[in-house]
């Protein structure tokens, strides 16, 4: 079967690619690209550890084909920090404690870089409702709201108690 | 040497991980991130039916489709004997592994591999799974543990005669064995009980839920050579199950311990690597494998359900004069389900004088267990603690007092032999008592419910290596996979006793054939056992450089000492010289005896019981019979917290996983036998929106079998919260709630039934 090719931002960075029509975002990101942060936790869009940016949405890469990338503007895990100096989001996960396993993190991040755009004050109930998209099986999301509620402080220049 | 009251510098605080900025960037290597050369995709087929005959399979279409490199089946796997297993958590026969990874004659479950394909693409393996031909001579089914039990149920192996029964059965059953533990005399004591209560619990079987389904890449190179990357609990296990099940030796196999998504006991077997070497000997390529999300649920783990009944007898003041219980344990297709367990720690946090358990390990059509968190206890304390809750109710007594009135201490004899020594359940329950949450008034609506729990802890073989690197930096390397964040335990430990910065020291996880024989990660042991290899081996370090600072002063080593990171003239009588850091002494390292390193393997012994009890406000909404968890507080014994970060990240996990256990997970079959919720969707596993925080209290009663006091953490609170949730429930409604899991339906069920 031909290939289509797919033009698309990746991270701040044209991309081109080749990919299969059947192809899945994430398997384009995994497979074609070499991009392996973005994770396969059940392939259905339920667990949401493929989480990435499409044009400023939140999206499971697995249910988005390669070839829709066309012409978008795509942000995964990789995309996130700024070099070598991480994004306060994944500088709090870290001080938080709020990865056991690390699996569904990126995911998490991705989703938490999304829900802070869109809303910087989130309350714990609107953080935990857009973050359910998200499984994480280790942390019991304590440590993981904890430190979603303290960057958006942050990163709104203020600071919680 | 021990530490426990010692001033510590390093065990305690909170240093970021070690592995932490790979975890958040999506650098970390996990087993389906890696590649090789000229990669296969191998892809297995499942067996669509929960019982049937293999009649015959023909994969030539299969084969001779372009793109394919290799298909097996059965015949391509050595028979094994039936033997024993100690290489995984559970009790294990290598020959059950064998089969369960790959079907001979018969398939025992809906999702049991019967062949398997390598192709070039995925897409191609898919298509050459669609076209192997089998027929099948579907056989009866059964899939309830007590339908399975009785007689004229259909019989998975011809060839199992319950164990522990005499006279051995004449015929074959699916029951596997039978365990019992009798302490004191049971009839003597229910005759003295002035109350007695009884009742009946069962549970349904759920998945450890890891997110990350399995994968593995295997290489099975022309001289032999096999290299593993795998995603699991314990790569010396995959070594040793992987060199039984292929008749290989274990000097050709190498393991490299991928990152692991979550395993909670579910990654301590073998599902797909030794069907992967096969695949690559048959292909002479590299070969690829990942489960679904299907696949995970119908093929692999998950823990027992259980049918249960307990029965208490007690004196009017609360004193427990016995306790009985009988449970049957599903094991899956194959024996092995953790009964064993679910016998001893029902009851092991009371000093009872009479107890009498019997338990069943009974095989159905459903997938093998596998070890999941505490295996078995929070089945049995689910029952035992909700049934302690209808004591306390009958006689009146606080669910708080009850317990105390009848807390093992240390001396007391447990039902199944040991003795308990340096626990610290006494302490749990004055800090239940202590707490905010235990003393706040309920709110109108709610339900309050308190529930403890047991898990006994391993030690077991470990190594650990530590380096010091030529610029007095400090590698520590183990055998032990880092589910949760060992790396940072480890090396804080490590750290300690050099007396240097947590960050001076990196903590790695070395493959099979780069660190000595280390145990899979399991039973809550790496902490304590290879945290104590690792604490032995720093200062076996530390005894090397004071070796080199007396060398280099030209005194005798005893009038050398080390602190803070650095190498002192013990007092005036020694000399005067300026200390030696780690630097200044690997600088020299050339001229007084070479590289500087210490590697220690033990078979640590000691892992401290541990015990937990949580409280759990909850409501429960009449019209929907959804129960909504309001406010939850665990709180545990953990001997000493390394990293308290993560020991309380082990206790709200645990927690949360017994909240989905309690109130949603469940599998659910039709009448063919074949699983109806095998995805995240229907399957559901607490989300953040369902979740209070967690609030995680850490008694720390040391251990003193551990050189800084720890226990293991990460198994003891997925034991209360079932019982905790349905006490509470108990206490919003006047409902006892015996069937897991105490989802909506159910509930609402209960609610209309009481009227």
């Amino acid at each position: 079967m031909a290939k289509t090719y797919v033009s698309a931002t990746i991270n701040g960075e044209s991309a081109e690619f080749l990919c299969e029509t059947q192809q899945t975002l994430l398997d384009v990101l995994r497979d074609v690209i070499g991009l392996t942060g973005s994770k396969e936790g059940c392939g259905s869009g339920d667990c949401g550890a493929c989480s990435v940016i499409v044009d400023d949405r939140l999206v499971c890469s697995c249910l988005m084909l390669g070839v829709e990338a066309e012409g978008k503007s795509i942000t995964t895990i990789e995309g996130i920090a700024n070099g070598d100096t991480l994004h306060p989001i994944q500088q709090k996960f870290l001080e938080y404690a709020a990865l056991q396993c690390g699996f569904c993190t990126p995911g998490l991040i991705v989703a938490t870089k999304a829900l802070l755009d869109e809303n910087p004050n989130p309350t714990e109930t609107e953080a935990r409702y857009w973050l359910a998209g998200n499984l994480c099986r280790c942390t019991g999301y304590d440590k993981v709201i904890r430190a979603v509620m303290d960057v958006a402080a942050d990163m709104r220049g203020e600071k919680v108690a | 040497m021990n530490y426990i009251d010692f001033s510590l510098k390093v065990v305690g605080t909170r240093p970021i991980r070690p592995d932490g900025v790979d975890k958040v960037t999506g650098r970390a290597v996990f087993a389906a991130d890696t590649r090789a050369s000229g990669m296969l995709w191998g892809k297995i087929l499942r067996s669509p039916h929960a019982h049937a005959n293999i009649v015959s399979i023909d994969t030539t279409k299969a084969a001779a489709l372009k793109g394919v490199f290799a298909v097996v089946t059965g015949q391509d796997f050595p028979e094994i004997a039936s033997e024993e297993a100690f290489v995984g958590e559970g009790p294990m026969n290598f020959r059950d592994l064998s089969l369960n990874c790959m079907a001979r004659t018969k398939v025992l479950y809906e999702g049991h591999a019967l062949a398997a394909v390598a192709a070039s693409t995925q897409e191609i393996a898919d298509q050459a799974l669609a076209l192997i031909d089998v027929t099948y001579e579907v056989l009866p089914h059964v899939i309830d543990v007590e339908e399975a039990m009785a007689p004229g149920a259909p019989v998975l192996h011809a060839d199992m005669f319950t164990a522990g029964v005499t006279p051995k059965p004449e015929t074959a059953s699916n029951i596997s064995k039978v365990v019992t533990f009798k302490k004191g005399d049971i009839d003597a004591g229910f005759a003295e009980a002035e109350v007695i209560v009884e009742g009946r619990y069962t549970t349904q079987p759920v998945h450890q839920a890891y997110i990350e389904p399995h994968a593995c890449l295997a290489t099975y190179a022309p001289d032999g050579q096999v290299q593993i990357h795998s995603s699991s609990q314990g790569h010396f296990m995959i070594r040793a199950y992987v060199a039984k099940l292929l008749g290989m030796s274990i000097s050709n196999i190498r393991v490299n311990p991928a990152e692991i998504g979550g395993g909670f006991g579910g990654k301590t077997l073998v599902y797909l690597e030794p069907v992967a070497v096969t695949l690559s000997k048959k292909s002479g390529r590299s070969v690829k494998m990942q489960m679904t999300r299907e696949d995970v649920f119908r093929a692999s783990g998950p823990t027992s359900g259980a049918a249960m009944t307990v029965k208490i007898g007690a004196k009017k003041d609360g004193t427990i004069v016995a306790a009985q219980q009988v449970l049957k344990f599903q094991a899956g297709a194959f024996a092995g389900s953790p009964i064993g367990p679910g016998c001893m720690c029902g009851f092991a946090m009371y000093d009872l004088p009479n107890v009498d358990v019997v338990g069943y390990d009974v095989v159905s059509n459903r997938p093998k267990v596998a070890a999941y968190r505490a295996p078995g206890a929070p089945i049995t304390s689910f029952a035992v603690e909700s049934l302690m809750d209808e004591l306390a109710i009958k006689l009146g007594i606080d669910a708080l007092t009850l317990r105390e009135k009848n807390a093992a201490k240390n001396g007391t004899k447990t039902h199944y032999g040991p003795v308990h020594q340096n626990i610290g359940f006494t302490a749990v329950l004055d800090a239940v008592k202590a707490h905010p949450h235990w003393k706040s008034p309920l709110k109108e609506g709610h339900g309050r419910g308190l529930a403890t729990g047991f898990w006994f802890n391993i030690g077991g073989e470990s190594s650990a290596q530590v380096h010091v690197n030529e610029d007095g930096t400090v590698t520590a390397a183990t055998g032990s996979p880092d589910i949760g964040g060992s790396r940072a335990s480890i090396g804080m430990m490590v750290a300690e006793v050099l007396g240097v910065p947590a960050t001076t020291v990196r903590t790695i996880v070395a493959d099979t054939a780069s660190i000595g024989f280390t145990f899979l990660t399991g039973g809550s042991r790496v902490t304590f056992a290879t945290g104590m290899a690792a604490t032995q081996a720093a200062e076996k370090v530390v005894e090397d450089l004071k070796r080199r600072a007396a060398q280099t002063w030209d005194i005798p080593v005893d009038a050398v000492e080390w602190k803070d990171g650095a190498a002192y003239p013990a007092g005036s009588n020694a000399g005067a010289f300026e200390p030696l850091d780690l630097a200044a002494l690997a600088l020299k390292a050339g001229r007084t005896g070479g590289p500087i390193l210490a590697e220690v393997s033990i078979n640590a012994q000691g892992a401290g019981p541990g015990f937990g009890a949580h409280i759990c406000d909850v409501s429960v909404d009449k019209e929907t019979g959804h129960v909504k968890i309001e406010r939850y507080t665990a709180i545990q014994d953990v001997g000493k917290a390394i990293h308290p970060s993560y020991v309380e990240g082990q206790i709200q996990g645990g927690a949360a996983q017994g909240i989905g256990w309690a109130l949603s997970e469940e599998y659910i079959y039709n009448s063919k036998g074949l699983m109806e919720n095998a995805g995240f969707l229907d399957y559901r596993v607490p989300v953040a929106s369902d979740m209070p925080m967690i609030e995680a209290v850490l008694v720390e009663v040391p251990n003193p079998r551990h050189p800084f006091g720890a226990r293991g953490v990460g198994e003891v609170p997925i034991v209360p919260p079932m019982a905790a949730i349905a006490n509470a429930i108990r206490s919003a409604t006047g409902l006892r709630m015996p069937d897991l899991p105490m989802s909506p339906p159910k509930v609402r069920a209960a609610l209309d039934a009481a009227g």
